[in-house]
């Protein structure tokens, strides 16, 4: 693993530094640290990070470009007539570099040498049966260009390698050099070294808008590129969702509707449960129930939403779909085909909405002011109409904050509806029905042995796109109301 | 005297209300009140029911997963046997064979009297004669001696003796067929079918799709821990210098705005859009490789930074202005303040935040099901740390949705012991989490 090694031996000349700058600096003060600018771990510090930062910033980005440049030379190599007709680019690559990991696996096993892996003329055929002696997974047999592609990669790789690992370690050395040059008594290495671990610290804050950009980008970018194989017209307004299973079939119809719309009754039917729920549950807990009850119900009602959605999709599929169906089922009244419908997956998310409803309120109705209800009592007004007319208004816009919360996480939620919801995608009014929904659609076109180019799996990136402006905008529009009218009573 | 004739004089008025007596509307709102406080009684006990309901179907489901149904015969091989055997060409059958008379002799010393033959014994077991050949030509000491064997029965066997496979609906097969059913009801009273602790789902791999009586869940247990080292050696460090900066030293301006307002988005959005940056960006941009618990680790770090840094910011806001004044005053500089002082006296809540949010990653399977760790099937554990990192392996989660979405109904026993599993592990941190939190929480 060269990678470790580079990282241990960059490590090793950051350490070996600290201790040359504290005893450099040592002697350079005359053994008396009173006449050192600041205490000797600084002058060791500034050594160490001179010598590290820069060497691993540098190996880190060099290992995200190696490998789109070497990428991008070896799609190169590779004429069109290579690709077969039910192939792509994308898959030939993909078994370029099964073939070149194979080879390193062959060599080191020794059912190949090195001078086979490099030569150009090798016969295909007796490089693929060396490769699966390894037990490298070929998938079929390397044909020439695949073979030329693999060692071309190969090649470049372990050049890039050997050249990476060169700099990065003079990097590394001229950084401790730099680094110890100031181990003088009279350097500021406090002043350096703080405004250095700063600069770090806003490195970490920024990996937050790097992940949104990473975010958006990658939803952007293959939305523009799924566009341009769909009209877009089609997408937002098409009523049918029909993606064909062909692989690169033109004849998919991939409609956003029937998603958007199964996608909202779902979250319609779990709000329906969770809202009242929820909303009763904190009126009794922050009005009615003793100190004792409070400190019971409220972490048991709050481990609902700490449990993994995981459990409640297999709640839905096993427990709850079975038993809706022995009731409303062929048994029953007759009225529900299968266990998995938007009731079952709606039922089981309300559950979980329940404590996100009850705790955000619960703490929205605590913050009314006593005053209030002092005032509404003073008045002769019961409990129950003090909630109803005094409370709940001046905790409307928290409440409806946290409702709005709620909603989104029910339309991001994912795996109770992929295990709950079913798979059909229909536009129907009734809730026995199976339906599915954006996030279900989003796992099904992604998982599998999808090629990445076609509008059958480009089509998940638009979905993730429509789900995270959906999201996105109701987040910013709960907290925008809670903001707004958060310090009305303060 | 006084009062009393001024009372007799003007004869009492009969008075509309009395304080003993309610009238219609008073008993219309107290009735109303004792609705209303009913009702929310009422969605508190539902709420409650639900979470009831919930642990027994996961704990009624899931416990068969951890017992599993074996054949318990006692063996004796003699040296002969085990010559005669090993000179046969079918090894194994040989054993089988032998296997086959040891068990008609104890069922006719218990009078039990049932006709079965080899192709029964491999319905019921497998390929018995294997697990015997192995166990001889390792411990050839044992030879002449009784030995227990447990061997396991297969899944149709379990299903039979669950209830889940019933006489009137078996259909004669190569699984099973009616007449090893009454093998079974002579070799359960027989004693010598009995059921035993389950190691292999704890400690095991998953099996293939026609094996559910092999599939365990320790392979998965592997990669998950694998993917929680991941999200802890990078989520602590940059979660804990994000908060660092934006609490201490960031000052008001855009940037430091921008960084949070996309922190409080990025605590919102979907975990399925992580796991599509995570395909978008380290699967198909950088070729990481696909299933790794790298990838996985990554793309659970960026989810999980945000509840890090809003409560590790949180903790830092509990830290009272004065530690930084005094530090200040003895001549530390800001940074020495912060790294020396606060950080320190903040470090119970920040590990508290943590470990929560490392229990949120752990349970978490979308984002995991985009980056391919659905469907892999994890055959052993991986051989090493680098491997362990680097090479396919499935999570706890994704091992549970797996086995949740084959066909075979005896999975889904398999799936609900996952959970439990699952939730002990979660159980366990968040027990740490409020351990930390009652003995270090100070207040100022």
């Amino acid at each position: 693993m060269p990678i470790l090694w580079l990282f241990l031996i960059v490590s090793g000349i950051a350490i070996a530094g600290y201790y040359l700058g504290l005893a450099r600096v040592m002697r350079s003060a005359g053994g008396d640290r009173r006449h050192m600018h600041s205490l000797p771990s600084y002058y060791g510090g500034n050594v160490a990070i001179k010598a590290a930062v820069p060497a691993l910033l540098l190996m880190l980005v060099w290992l995200l470009v190696q490998p789109m440049i070497v990428n991008n030379s070896v799609s190169a190599l590779i004429p069109d007539s290579a690709i077969a007709d039910a192939s792509s680019r994308g898959l030939v690559l993909s078994e370029v570099r099964r073939a070149a990991d194979g080879m390193d696996r062959a060599l080191a096993q020794g059912t190949m040498d090195a001078s086979m892996a490099n030569d150009p003329q090798a016969d295909p055929d007796d490089v693929t049966s060396r490769l699966q002696d390894a037990g490298a997974i070929v998938t079929s047999q390397i044909t020439q260009p695949v073979l030329n592609a693999a060692q071309s990669y190969r090649m470049q790789n372990q050049r890039g390698n050997q050249f990476m690992s060169g700099v990065v370690i003079v990097l590394a050395l001229l950084g401790a050099l730099w680094g110890l040059r100031g181990a003088q008594a009279d350097f500021r290495a406090r002043n350096v070294v703080e405004s250095a671990v700063k600069m770090l610290l806003i490195g970490a804050a920024s990996i937050a808008i790097l992940t949104t950009l990473g975010i958006v980008l990658s939803l952007v970018f293959n939305t523009i590129e799924f566009f341009r194989l769909y009209p877009a017209s089609d997408f937002f307004f098409g009523t049918n969702w029909a993606p064909s299973f062909s692989g690169r079939g033109g004849s998919s119809d991939l409609g956003v509707l029937p998603l958007l719309w199964g996608t909202f009754y779902i979250s319609l039917v779990a709000l329906a449960v969770a809202i009242p729920i929820g909303l009763f549950a904190a009126v009794y807990l922050s009005e009615y129930a003793s100190n004792s009850v409070r400190s019971v119900a409220k972490p048991l009602l709050e481990v609902l939403a700490g449990i993994p959605t995981i459990v409640y999709g297999l709640f839905a599929l096993l427990t709850v779909g079975p038993l809706l169906v022995s009731v409303f089922g062929r048994d029953g009244l007759g009225i529900m085909q299968a266990g998995t419908a938007v009731i079952t997956a709606g039922l089981v998310m309300g559950v979980m909405l329940i404590p996100f409803v009850s705790s955000l309120s619960d703490d929205i109705i605590n913050a009314v002011p006593q005053a209030m209800r002092d005032g509404s009592y003073g008045l002769g007004a019961t409990k129950s109409e003090t909630i109803r007319q005094v409370i709940l208004p001046a905790a409307l816009p928290g409440i409806v904050g946290a409702i709005l919360l709620a909603a989104s996480r029910a339309i991001g939620e994912t795996m109770i509806v992929v295990l709950g919801a079913g798979a059909a995608a229909r536009l129907s009014l009734n809730p026995f029905d199976a339906m599915t929904t954006v996030t279900a659609k989003i796992v099904s076109q992604l998982t599998g042995d999808a090629d990445f180019a076609s509008p059958e799996a480009l089509v998940a990136f638009a979905l993730g796109m429509t789900l995270f402006v959906i999201t996105l905008a109701l987040n910013v529009f709960a907290l925008y109301i809670v903001r707004k009218y958060r310090e009305q009573y303060d | 005297m006084y009062d009393a004739s001024l009372s007799s004089g003007a004869a009492p008025k009969p008075r509309g209300k009395s304080l003993l007596v309610q009238d219609a509307r008073t008993r219309k709102r107290n009735a109303a009140e004792k609705r209303f406080r009913a009702y929310g009684m009422t969605a508190i006990l539902i709420g409650l029911f639900f979470l009831v309901v919930l642990a027994v179907s996961i704990i009624r489901s899931g416990v068969p997963a951890f017992t599993q149904t074996v054949v318990d015969v006692e063996f004796t091989l003699t040296e002969e046997q085990y010559t005669a055997a090993e000179g046969e060409l079918f090894k194994t059958k040989a054993y089988e064979g032998l296997l086959i008379e040891q068990i008609r002799d104890t069922l006719e010393a218990r009078g039990l009297e049932v006709a079965f033959d080899a192709g029964a014994i491999e319905r019921l077991l497998g390929k018995p004669g294997g697990t015997l050949r192995e166990h001889y030509r390792a411990n050839e000491q044992d030879l002449g001696s009784p030995v227990s064997f447990k061997l396991a029965a297969a899944s149709r066997v379990d299903g039979y003796l669950t209830g889940r496979v019933t006489r009137e609906a078996l259909q004669d097969s190569r699984f099973m067929q009616a007449s090893d059913l009454d093998l079974i009801d002579a070799l359960v009273s027989a004693d010598i079918i009995t059921r035993a602790f389950n190691w292999n789902f704890i400690t095991g791999a998953d099996s293939g799709v026609d094996n559910p009586g092999g599939a365990g869940i320790g392979a998965s247990v592997i990669g998950s821990f694998f993917m929680m080292l991941v999200v802890l050696a990078l989520s602590l460090p940059i979660g804990v210098a994000a908060s660092i900066y934006l609490e201490e030293f960031a000052p008001q301006n855009r940037f430091t705005d921008l960084i949070e307002v996309n922190i409080s988005n990025l605590a919102a959005v979907p975990s399925i859009v992580f796991g599509i940056l995570g395909l978008a960006v380290f699967i198909q941009f950088m070729h990481l490789p696909q299933s790794a618990p790298l990838v996985g680790g990554l793309v659970l770090t960026l989810m999980t930074l945000p509840t890090i840094i809003i409560s590790t910011r949180a903790s830092l806001k509990s830290v009272p202005p004065s530690i930084r004044d005094a530090a200040l005053g003895v001549g530390a500089s800001k940074m020495q303040a912060v790294f020396h002082h606060v950080l320190p006296l903040a470090m119970p809540g920040i590990l508290t935040g943590t470990i929560i949010g490392l229990a949120q990653a752990l349970g978490e399977t979308a984002p995991l099901l985009l980056i391919g760790m659905v469907g892999f099937v994890a055959r052993g554990y991986p051989d090493g740390v680098l491997a362990g990192f680097t090479e396919p392996n499935s999570a706890m989660p994704a091992q549970i949705y797996t086995w949740a979405a084959r066909a075979d109904a005896s999975f889904y026993e398999k799936a609900w012991g996952g959970i439990i599993i699952l939730l002990i592990f979660l159980l366990t941190m968040n027990i740490i989490a409020i351990i930390l939190r009652r003995r270090f929480e100070r207040r100022w």
